[in-house]
Order: C-alpha cells, then sequence, then structure tokens
C-alpha cells in the first residue's frame, strides 16, 4: 500500500449554479493528523461531505481514490464500509439512550436475528471507554448526562467501534473548553499512533499548531496551499492563506475614552433554575462605565453565561438577590422586556437555538426587540420604517446578503451574528452583554465584529464581553473580571491583562475554594 | 435573479391558481353544475364555520401547535346556545353573548394550562376535546335541541335585504353588485397606495404586470362570486361574518405587534423569549382566541341547522388544521398566512362540493381529502427541500 491514504482529485461540485468547490485537489498521508483550514463556507464541509458520501458519486465531478482505489460512495454506509467515518460539528446522539447503547447505535452487538447480547455490549462497551479515558463512566447512564466535551469523545468511541481508518472531525472542539480540547485532542494522537488517520477541520490555529502534522488550507472552494510540519506553521500564514490578505493586528486599535459609571451590579446571587439549593452566582458585584469594555473572563461552566441572563430580566435562575443600578437608580427588572425598557441589551452565546429566528427572514429578525418602542403605534407596525431600518444596519456593520428578505438560516455565521448584533443596536441601548460574539466564525467576521465593538464603545455604550477565547478578552477589554465557580476571582486593569495572570487568578481562587 | 423573483411569486399565489384550477375541474366534471348561483351560495354556506376556525387554528399553527378541541366547544357552545333560547327564552343577542363569553372561558381554560403551567398544547386540547364533547352530550341529554326562532338562524341561513334589479326569473341583488364595486375600488386604492409609499421611502417596487395580475386575478374571484350570489338570493349574513374575520384576523397577524410576536414564538421561542416576546402571554391569548372563534362556529352552525346536536362539529378541528397546512403552514411553526389557510379551507370545501355534485360518497370524499392533503404538504416540503 502507498502511503497516500486518500487523494480527492479536481473536485468541483455545484449548488444550483454557484461553485462550492472548483477543481480542488486534496491528499492525505497515511496515519497522520491532517487539518483542514478554511473561512466559513470555504467549502470544507462540502469536501468532508462528498468524502463520506453525504453528496452521492454522481452529484460531483472529479475522483475520490481511497487506498489506491477510485471509489463511488452513494451514501454514508458506503463510505463507512470502507472505513472513512466522519464525526460532524452536531453531535449525533440520542440523548437518553445509555452510554452503552450510543456507542453501538446502528453497529448493534447483536445475533442474526437482531436480539441485542447486552453482556457483550456491556463488555465491549467498557474497553472502548478506557481508550478515550472514560473507563470510569457508568455505561448504562444516559448520554446527556454527561458534559458536552465527554459527549464528543463517546462521538470518537462510537467511530472506533465502526473498525474506522481515516477519521474525520469536523470542528470538534467548538463547544469545549480549553481542558476539554487538549484532552480530545491528546486522544487524537493516541488513535494516530494506533495508525489511525485523521482529518480534522477546525478555526482554532493553536490548536492545529499542537496536533498536525500538515495543514490544508482553502479559500472558495480552491485548494491554497498544504503545509507540512517541517514548513512551521505559524499563525499568520495560515491566517493569511485563509483570508487572501494579511491581518496585520487581529483587533482593530481602540482608543478608550471612558466615561460615567453606567452599570452597576451589587451582590448578585442566583440559584439554580431546578435546584434551589445550588447557588450558581456567589455574591457578585461588578461595575461598567461608560464607554469601556469590561470582559469576563473564566473556564467554561463558571457562571458567566448565568451571570449574564440572570441580569437581563431575570432569564436564568431561581432566588435571585441583589441590586443592580443603572445610571444610579436601581433597576428591577423581571423579564427580558423590561430589561429592554431599561436600554439593556444580551446577544446571547447561541445564536442559532437563543438569537435568531432561522426560518424569519433579517428584517424581522433585526426589528423584533424594538418593535414596540421604535416601529409601531399603538400595536400596529410601521412596516415602511422596518425597512427603512433594516437596510441602513445592513449597509452601517456589512452584512452580505441578497436582500432584507433572506432567510437568516441561509446566511453563513459571521453574517448571523451581525444580524443578532444589529437586532440589539436597534434598541438603542446603553448597556450590551456580549456572550461569545465571535463563537464559531471565521477570522474575517471577526474583525468586523471587533470593530463594531470598538464603535459601540466609542459611542458611549458600556460593554461586556463573554468570551472563553483569552487572546480575545485580552485584545478587546479595558478591564477585566475574572470569574470563576460563580465569584469574581480577581479583576486584572488593561495593563496587567495576560494569559497567565487570568490563569493565575482562577488556580488561586481553585485553591482558596477547596481549603 | 430576475426570474427567482417571479418564481416566489408565482409560489405565493400558487395555492389559489391551484383552487380555481380544482374549481374549473369539477365544473367540467359536473357540467357546470358547480358554477350555478344556488351552489356557489352553498358553497359559502357550507364551509362558513370551516374557515372561521382556520383563523383561528392558524394562529395555533404558527406557535408549531393546534387545537384538537375546537369541534368539541363547537358542538358545546351550540347546545349552550340553543338551549338558552328554547328552554329559557333568553333573548337570542344576549344568549349569543353569553355564549361568546363561554367560548372564551373555554379558551382560556386550555390557554391556562399551555401557557402557564406548560403543558403540551395537544395533551390539554386533547382533554378539552374529550371534556367538551362529554359536556354536550349532557346537556342536550343526548338528544337534538330545536328548532331554533328566526332571529336565531339569521346568521347562518340569512340574508341581507336584497334590491332586485333583475327579473323574478333572473333575479339580480344591487346591493351585492354595491358592495362588489366598493371593494374593487378599496383594493385598487390601496394598491396605489402601497406602490406611492413605496416611491416616497425610495423601495423597489414590483413589475406592474405582476401587480396588475394579481388585481385582476382578486377581482376575477370577486366578481365571479358577487355576481352569482347577487343572481341568488343576495349576501348571505354568514358571509359578511366571515369576510370581517378575515379581514381582521389578516390585519392582525400581517401588521400588529402581536402578530409578529406570534410568528417569532413559532420560529423560536426561546430567541422570542430573549427578545422581550412575552411567550407565556403569546401562547394564553392565542388558546383564548380560538375559544371566543369556535363559540363564533357554534352559533353559525347551530343557526344554520336550525338545531343543536350532540355530535355537530364533530372532526371540524381536523378540516381547520388541514386547512392551514393546505394554505402553506409548517408544522413546525412560524410560518403560514390568514389567506392562506382562508384558500386551504375554500380548496377543501369546493373538492367536498364538487365532490358531492359528482355523486362521490361521503366515504370517497374523504379518501380524496386526505391525498390532496398529503399531496398539498409534500409538494410544499419538497419543495423547499431543493433549495
Amino acid at each position: 500500500m502507498s502511503d497516500i491514504i486518500l487523494k480527492m482529485n479536481h473536485i468541483t461540485k455545484e449548488f444550483s449554479g454557484v461553485k462550492a468547490l472548483d477543481d480542488m485537489n486534496f491528499q492525505v498521508k497515511r496515519g497522520e493528523i491532517h487539518a483542514l483550514c478554511g473561512e466559513n463556507g470555504a467549502g470544507k464541509s462540502t469536501l468532508m461531505n462528498i468524502l463520506s458520501g453525504v453528496y452521492p458519486y454522481g452529484s460531483y465531478s472529479g475522483d475520490v481514490v481511497y487506498n489506491g482505489q477510485k471509489c463511488q460512495f452513494h451514501n454514508i454506509k458506503d463510505s463507512e464500509s470502507k472505513g472513512i467515518v466522519i464525526i460532524h460539528q452536531e453531535l449525533a446522539l440520542s440523548p437518553y439512550l445509555s452510554i452503552a447503547e450510543n456507542i453501538f447505535l446502528g453497529n448493534e452487538v447483536a445475533s442474526s436475528a437482531g436480539v441485542i447480547n447486552w453482556t457483550k455490549t456491556a463488555q465491549k462497551a467498557k474497553e472502548m471507554l478506557a481508550m478515550v479515558g472514560l473507563e470510569k463512566e457508568n455505561i448504562n447512564a444516559p448520554v446527556n448526562s454527561l458534559g458536552v466535551g465527554k459527549q464528543q469523545l463517546i462521538e470518537i468511541v462510537k467511530a472506533l467501534g465502526k473498525k474506522v481508518d481515516l477519521l474525520i472531525l469536523d470542528e470538534p472542539t467548538a463547544a469545549l473548553n480549553d481542558e476539554e480540547s487538549r484532552q480530545l485532542l491528546d486522544i487524537m494522537l493516541q488513535l494516530k499512533e494506533r495508525g489511525i488517520t485523521c482529518i480534522i477541520i477546525s478555526h482554532k490555529l493553536n490548536e492545529l499548531s499542537y496536533v498536525a502534522d500538515s495543514i490544508t488550507i482553502i479559500r472558495d472552494g480552491k485548494t491554497i496551499e498544504t503545509l507540512d510540519k517541517e514548513d512551521k506553521f505559524t499563525e499568520d500564514r495560515i491566517i493569511k492563506g485563509m483570508v487572501g490578505r494579511e491581518i496585520t493586528n487581529r483587533y482593530p486599535p481602540r482608543e478608550s475614552n471612558v466615561g460615567d459609571l453606567v452599570f452597576e451590579v451589587k451582590n448578585w446571587n442566583v440559584y439554580h433554575p431546578n435546584d434551589e439549593h445550588r447557588q450558581v452566582i456567589k455574591d457578585i458585584s461588578l461595575q461598567v462605565r461608560a464607554g469601556e469594555v469590561v470582559g469576563l473572563a473564566g473556564l467554561m461552566g463558571a457562571g458567566r453565561t448565568e451571570l449574564a441572563m440572570s441580569l437581563f430580566g431575570k432569564s436564568y435562575g431561581q432566588k435571585i438577590s441583589g441590586q443592580v443600578f443603572i445610571k444610579g437608580t436601581e433597576v428591577n427588572m423581571r423579564s427580558p422586556r423590561e430589561a429592554i425598557e431599561n436600554k439593556v441589551a444580551y446577544v446571547s452565546e447561541d445564536r442559532k437555538t437563543a438569537g435568531l429566528i432561522a426560518i424569519d427572514d433579517i428584517k424581522n429578525n433585526m426589528t423584533l426587540a424594538a418593535l414596540r418602542d421604535f416601529f409601531s403605534k399603538k400595536g400596529v407596525i410601521n412596516k415602511n420604517e422596518e425597512i427603512l431600518t433594516a437596510k441602513k444596519y445592513m449597509k452601517l456593520i456589512n452584512i452580505k446578503a441578497n436582500s432584507i428578505e433572506q432567510k437568516v438560516g441561509s446566511l453563513s455565521g459571521g453574517n448571523q451574528q451581525k444580524v443578532v448584533l444589529a437586532k440589539w443596536m436597534i434598541t438603542e441601548p446603553d448597556i450590551l452583554i456580549l456572550d461569545e460574539p465571535t463563537r464559531g466564525i471565521d477570522v474575517g467576521a471577526k474583525y468586523e465584529i471587533y470593530s463594531i465593538i470598538n464603535d459601540l464603545a466609542k459611542a458611549g455604550k458600556a460593554v461586556i464581553i463573554i468570551s472563553s477565547e483569552m487572546p480575545e478578552i485580552i485584545g478587546m477589554c479595558d478591564r477585566v473580571y475574572v470569574i470563576n465557580e460563580g465569584q469574581i476571582a480577581g479583576e486584572l486593569g488593561k495593563e496587567d491583562l495576560s494569559q497567565e495572570n487570568i490563569m493565575k487568578n482562577i488556580v488561586a481562587h481553585n485553591g482558596k475554594e477547596n481549603k | 435573479m430576475e426570474s427567482k423573483k417571479i418564481n416566489l411569486d408565482m409560489k405565493k399565489y400558487g395555492m389559489v391558481l391551484a383552487m380555481i384550477a380544482i374549481f374549473l375541474l369539477f365544473n367540467i366534471l359536473s357540467d357546470g353544475k358547480n358554477a350555478t348561483p344556488m351552489n356557489i351560495n352553498n358553497l359559502v354556506m357550507q364551509n362558513s364555520y370551516v374557515v372561521i376556525l382556520a383563523t383561528g387554528m392558524l394562529l395555533c399553527v404558527l406557535t408549531g401547535n393546534v387545537d384538537l378541541g375546537v369541534g368539541s366547544i363547537v358542538a358545546l357552545t351550540g347546545a349552550i346556545c340553543a338551549i338558552m333560547v328554547v328552554d329559557y327564552g333568553v333573548p337570542v343577542p344576549i344568549a349569543f353573548l353569553i355564549v361568546i363569553v363561554v367560548g372564551l372561558i373555554c379558551g382560556m381554560f386550555a390557554g391556562f394550562f399551555i401557557a402557564y403551567l406548560e403543558i403540551p398544547p395537544f395533551i390539554v386540547t386533547l382533554a378539552t376535546m374529550l371534556m367538551g364533547r362529554g359536556l354536550t352530550y349532557v346537556a342536550l341529554k343526548a338528544q337534538t335541541k330545536g328548532p331554533l326562532p328566526a332571529a336565531y338562524t339569521m346568521i347562518g341561513a340569512g340574508y341581507l335585504p336584497t334590491i332586485n334589479i333583475g327579473t323574478a326569473e333572473a333575479p339580480l341583488d344591487l346591493l351585492s353588485i354595491i358592495v362588489a364595486l366598493v371593494i374593487s375600488v378599496i383594493l385598487i386604492l390601496s394598491e396605489l397606495r402601497s406602490i406611492r409609499t413605496k416611491k416616497k421611502y425610495g423601495f423597489e417596487i414590483n413589475p406592474v404586470w405582476q401587480t396588475a395580475s394579481k388585481l385582476v386575478v382578486i377581482l376575477a374571484i370577486l366578481w365571479f362570486f358577487m355576481l352569482k350570489l347577487a343572481s341568488y338570493r343576495g349576501m348571505p349574513i354568514v358571509l359578511l361574518l366571515m369576510a370581517a374575520l378575515i379581514a381582521i384576523y389578516q390585519f392582525i397577524t400581517s401588521q400588529t405587534i402581536a402578530g409578529r410576536n406570534i410568528y417569532a414564538l413559532g420560529g423560536n421561542a426561546k430567541a422570542a423569549k430573549l427578545s422581550g416576546v412575552n411567550t407565556k402571554k403569546v401562547f394564553f391569548w392565542v388558546y383564548t382566541n380560538m375559544g371566543l372563534l369556535s363559540a363564533i362556529a357554534g352559533i353559525v352552525l347551530s343557526a344554520r341547522n336550525a338545531s343543536a346536536t350532540p355530535k355537530a362539529g364533530d372532526g371540524f378541528e381536523m378540516d381547520a388544521i388541514a386547512s392551514c397546512y393546505i394554505g402553506g403552514a409548517a408544522t413546525t411553526g412560524g410560518v403560514g398566512t390568514i389567506i392562506g389557510a382562508v384558500v386551504g379551507a375554500l380548496i377543501m370545501g369546493i373538492l367536498n362540493n364538487g365532490m358531492s355534485l359528482i355523486g362521490l360518497s361521503t366515504d370517497m370524499q374523504r379518501v380524496v381529502k386526505g391525498c390532496v392533503l398529503l399531496g398539498a404538504v409534500t409538494v410544499d416540503l419538497l419543495s423547499k427541500r431543493k433549495k
């Protein structure tokens, strides 16, 4: 066998006249971890869907050569029978089935008549879990009792159960925190040692340099270049390949012009919505001034989103206590509506499930939160004003779409995020809470979103950013609160901001908590 | 780009064209019997309650749910109204008012469980369906209650006064023609006004031929109906009621915050909530409103039958739900229009009526209706999937 496991030659794929892939070439060596990089919409997922048979043979032109053989996959079963397994970005687990049942879903340990052998299933499941360090989990527990990180590992275990030679991971760490991500990447390295070839799609460049042997960069459906480990992957080179231009500064500069105290929280306490004894937020006090960008740093699960949502009209939790002052006056916001009336905006971390109405158009999504205050009289909507405003914002923040009537579900991640931002800008807030404002969007769109945030701060808004990407927090914020286990573990000014200092605060706080 | 736009508009009016096609098909099959003035009149009268229910059901469907209790509430309200009028001599207008309040209370009952206790609407309305039907049998002691006085039956079977300008054999009602004229003028003026405002704001204007052909089709349908009615017994009162309800709900869904909130809730409840939509309130009022419209349909039905029967309204919920889906509403919620639901109801009505005229048994009619529902939704979903 040659040492090239996969060759995809001259692949062209069109969607109703638009070329998603344009004469693309892609090659993977046996036993390596090969990363696929590109902006959203560059064609990464399309390429992988062709490889795994989601787009059947005949719907594209070009050859897929796997193990030296030309392949014609008509569906996923075809590619899986050859040992190609794809793990999609969205988890494909059945939440209420047990861990063991999920591992063997579609691949059950059963007699020829279809009767499942539970003893063998349990035994095999245990063995396989040990390979990813999950041997301590109860295989009969429902899979949704695990955290997202561990569920992602279960996906990998599931793939391993299928005798996989080539494993494709589509943004496996998108929903994971640093620690979980590292664990997953280490498991990939272990798989490599066992001779499994991996293709990983990811936006996180630091992860790629940690794990990948070679990186193929694609842009606009074309292969730009393939880098080998010896070439050294520098972030700048990868970014340049992805966006076609040199990004000298990933964070646009901003002169901070901090004004009066706008938003103040005193002694905020929140309990878990389903468990009144579990305190999620403990005695948090914070202040944000006009024109200031304040970051909330912390690990996943530290309670930052919970804090933000509980502040935004008590959208999270129960038994909430504490005081909120806006421009010196105490306010009590009991619903998102009241928060909006008090000029507070919250851009949620998950635009798909909590930010956008995918089947509705750009215009209606943009104006939803401001309908009552800006676009209506006695409950009747002024549609013309709506259209004007939507057009204005589409231009203002550069949303790429055919028209304001386009459904937001058909936009790219970056443009969707801009629609959510526009929705809240239209409410003319004084205080903006942005929860993971750049999650899952490409480098170019990130830069644009940072610029919008800077403009908002310049206009005198008080901005709070929650982000799991520490460079983003450090690059964007004037001041940072480090949150850990529902408490403020520390506060850092611009001059002290560094990844080390944030981690130091968390570690020191963990130490205190454990005593 | 240009051709795409035209297709989109064609899709919007596709259901109307389908309705016309079905009507023409039965016109041929029944040797023109389905276009006689009397039959057009029957078409309006027979389908009025389904149309009324479909407007309310659309709101439920927009939230991504249905109301199964509709048929039972129709029967219950009809029964209570008939009992009050026949057994207790309650004046008809007061009886109507009381029954409308009863309908509201039934709707609020379901709405309370759905909105504030977060019980799935399917379960709650399945329960109201059983309870409503049971209470109807109890109230009527499983007997038919009737006959009802003329003041009562007017609303379901009566006509507006007519001014005959034809002959005794071939009557022609001036009032119907005047109404048709007035509506035509209003439609044309409002279209012109919308073009003017679009110009004022500098928005894109649809090609003239599109606007014109849309108007021509609408006006042709209007005049066809009104002339047929004019040469029978004039305008049924129930038509007036129906038209008013359609206009009100079309306005609510397309022009008001309340309407937009329903669409937002159906499209993504969580996102709507975080955008300041009071989702509980929306749910509560959508189901309360369904109760109100069920009561109105209950009055109309008992009036038309001149009696209340315990079996009245059986299966109406399914007709109303089917109308919404045939009219292009999405099962997942967030997509659909009042006009679509009304056209859906009319398509079902034309099918029923046409099949009766050509002598198909009611059993076969059900089979055909099932096929049409399945076909319409399948075509709709497949065409969406292609995109």
